[in-house]
């Protein structure tokens, strides 16, 4: 096929050859079949007597060399289409993208605010719990924690595979103080957010000295460790039975339940349990967009850039006489800080904890979310979250499918693939995730000194 | 650069040595068990502008990183205006006005012109931000032209203008260079040497440069240390070097 730069712009290009894309999507097949044939069309099932039959499965296996036929063909057809040369990046994004950036967030949070309404509305109180809680409150807390690792690996540069210790600490912080000690959740957020940070300067000391690969390796494993203690030291965790009966969240002090003193009665509305949902909702909400605020207000402040300076070149920083030591420190205790804020809602909107929701796909999702989201962009993020977290709760409605794949078909089971697939497009597509384009942020009487004078004074 | 002066003036010219700002001794460096630097005396005079030359690994990079506090000393003192600074950490070391632009540029790829320079005066509080601004603008045309563009984009000229400048946005009383004329052409070399020898003029910044390209070097420098494989074997003004037949012999050859 002819690379781009050697076709003119007047689009003379070669024409398509049918012949040789058959072949080359008919090769893809032939390999794909030959992948397939172990995985998919042998199959060794137990009989009666607890033997081991083989069975074929030769109809899975001409599906999967068909569909790579197909994809292939696809592909090839696509990549030969003629399109205008793509002008080479400038400095300033495009027109079309500004405007973008300009008005998703605000219209994104007008959305957000009217969401649990319009739903309900909708739907009624029964059809919208679904719409609340599992796509409203789950990916916002998604959102969160992906804003909240954003933060060590977006804009610090720190690759942190053990962000769900955090998220951990915060959701037993909650459970273990509001049963030991009954105190409230608005005392215990707090707390948990203190405790985390406490744990995320505890894992940054020995490790900060450590680079890229071994970071990673460290920091993978400290998730594993506070995973493996909750599991066995069961005098403070009670193990895998997990924490129960942990309060419920309160409207400030006024309980969700039905009677005398509860939030309906207070408001003189039907009682409904949709009412906790959507102050969770509203809660979650909150506490992410805490998270992104505190976040915009230190990019603009030197210890953001400082954290951006150290993504960049950490050597650079240091003969800039940047504290490169703190400012991982910082970094590290303040995304732990939003996991701990994070977990602690998680906890009190479960009213259960075990290690089990704390297991590494936990921080793999999350660190996906953000390298997704374009590793720093914030919108690019929460779009990420949207995605990723939407993407696999759409997965459970695929109802129909049980009807071509039979019953015992599960389709949530394939989160696994869609997270794979949505890779290695955005591999393709946008290596460098969503939204890659990183917005300068000048902090020091910035307007006066940025725009205009500055850049169209110069002479010479 | 306009009103930049030859560089063939700057040499002779009498002026008084100021009192010594940095003092290396027996300055040994190790990265682990190799040993880089076998024990350095320098000496760096306010107001002067002295030059490390020297071939390739010879420990001149070496010897700026050491006194940026890493790699640490192993043996010997680093004395900065009467203070050791020796087992001082570099974020520290920068705080006592030392500036530097370690080799290769390193300045911040995606962060624009302007937040690089930022990032210079962020040491300082920025003080004297808008006022440093200009200086380092009337300094670089150059530079203004591209403020809001991304450093990574910029050309390695362009690059290594705005590392200095960087390093300048802190005001230092120590300017240290690592390698400035890496990779330009003569013209852009000129260029800059040209900037360093108005700032030592004018504000009387005190330079320490290391450098490849020993011709230019020497005849900008006042003052030349000759390193071979970690010891100084030479020393003496510059001009003065530049006229010995065994430095001409070892860096000057094949002209310059
Ligand atoms: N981080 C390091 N670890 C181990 N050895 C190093 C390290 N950095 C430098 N060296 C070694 O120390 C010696 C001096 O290196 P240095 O970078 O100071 O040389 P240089 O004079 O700056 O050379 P050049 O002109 O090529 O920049 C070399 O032999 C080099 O291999
Ligand atoms: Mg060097």
């Amino acid at each position: 096929m002819a690379s781009p730069n050697m076709r003119s712009s007047q689009g003379d290009q070669e024409p398509f050859d049918l012949a040789a894309a058959l072949r080359d999507a008919g090769l893809a097949a032939l390999v794909a079949a030959g992948l397939a044939f172990p995985i998919l069309a042998l199959r060794a099932e137990q009989d009666m007597s607890n033997q081991l039959v083989l069975q074929h499965r030769w109809s899975w296996m001409a599906i999967a060399a068909a569909i790579v036929f197909v994809g292939r063909l696809a592909i090839l057809f696509w990549n030969a289409r003629p399109r205008a040369e793509k002008p080479a990046q400038t400095a300033a994004p495009s027109a079309l993208a500004t405007t973008f950036a300009k008005f998703i967030a605000p219209a994104g949070l007008a959305f957000l605010i009217v969401f649990p309404f319009v739903s309900l509305w909708l739907s009624g109180p029964g059809g919208s719990l679904k719409w609340i809680n599992n796509y409203g409150i789950q990916i916002l807390i998604y959102v969160m924690l992906g804003w909240g690792l954003n933060i060590v690996v977006g804009l610090a540069g720190l690759l942190d595979l053990g962000y769900v210790a955090f998220y951990a600490v915060g959701a037993y912080s909650y459970a273990l103080l509001s049963t030991t000690f009954g105190l409230s959740f608005w005392i215990c957020l707090p707390l948990a957010g203190i405790l985390a940070a406490f744990w995320g300067i505890i894992l940054g000391f020995p490790v900060l000295r450590l680079r890229g690969d071994y970071l990673a390796i460290v920091t993978l494993a400290f998730g594993e460790i506070i995973r493996v203690v909750l599991i066995n030291w069961t005098d403070f965790s009670n193990g895998y039975a997990g924490i129960a009966g942990i309060p419920r969240v309160t409207f400030f002090g006024v309980p969700f339940i039905d009677g005398e003193g509860g939030f309906a009665n207070l408001f003189g509305l039907e009682f409904s349990p949709i009412h906790r949902t959507i102050f969770l909702f509203y809660l979650i909400l909150a506490l992410a967009l805490l998270t992104n605020f505190v976040t915009l207000k230190l990019r603009r402040m030197p210890i953001g850039r400082a954290w951006e300076a150290l993504r960049e070149d950490e050597i650079a920083c240091r003969s800039l006489g940047i504290n490169t030591t703190n400012t991982k420190l910082t970094a590290f205790a303040l995304g732990a800080m939003f996991g701990g804020f994070a977990g602690s809602f998680f906890a009190v909107r479960q009213g259960f904890v075990s290690p089990e929701s704390f297991t590494f796909i936990e921080s793999a999702t999350i660190l996906a979310v953000v390298v997704l989201g374009g590793m720093g962009s914030q919108i690019g993020v929460a779009l990420a979250a949207v995605i990723m977290i939407g993407g696999t709760e759409l997965l459970r409605e695929l109802e129909w499918t049980k009807q071509i794949f039979g019953n015992d078909f599960d389709p949530a089971q394939y989160r696994m693939l869609i997270f794979g697939v949505a890779m290695v497009i955005m591999m393709i597509w946008k290596p460098r995730g969503i939204i890659s384009t990183r917005t300068p942020s000048a902090f020091l009487k910035e307007r006066k000194a940025v725009s205009g004078s500055l850049v169209q004074e110069g002479h010479g | 650069m306009s009103a930049a002066p030859a560089l063939a003036g700057v040499a002779g010219s009498g002026r008084q040595p100021g009192k010594p700002l940095l003092t290396l001794s027996g300055v040994e460096t190790f990265y682990g068990k190799i040993q880089a630097l076998k024990g350095i005396d320098i000496e760096v005079r306010e107001g002067e502008i002295v030059t490390l030359i020297g071939a390739n690994g010879a420990g001149k990079s070496t010897t700026m990183m050491t006194v940026f506090g890493a790699p640490r000393a192993r043996r010997g003192t680093i004395i900065f205006d009467g203070r050791d600074i020796t087992r001082l950490e570099p974020h520290q070391i920068a705080r006592l006005q030392i500036a530097q632009s370690p080799e290769g540029r390193r300045i911040f790829p995606r962060m624009t012109v302007y937040e690089n320079l930022q990032m210079g005066a962020s040491i300082n509080n920025f003080a004297h931000f808008d006022e440093d601004l200009e200086r380092v603008f009337a300094m670089f045309p150059r530079l203004r032209e591209r403020a809001q563009q991304r450093g990574g984009t910029l050309s390695g000229g362009e690059q290594q203008m705005l590392a200095i400048a960087r390093a300048l946005m802190s005001r230092p009383r120590l300017l240290m260079l690592d390698e400035p004329s890496l990779g330009l052409a003569p013209l852009v070399v000129r260029q800059i040497f040209d900037v360093i020898a108005e700032l030592n003029r004018t504000q009387g910044l005190t330079v320490f440069l290391v450098e490849q390209n020993a011709f230019h070097a020497l005849k900008l420098a006042h003052r030349g240390y000759v390193l071979v494989n970690g010891a100084v074997t030479m020393a003496g003004a510059g001009a003065e070097l530049l006229a010995r037949p065994e430095v001409r012999a070892a860096y000057l050859e094949g002209g310059h």
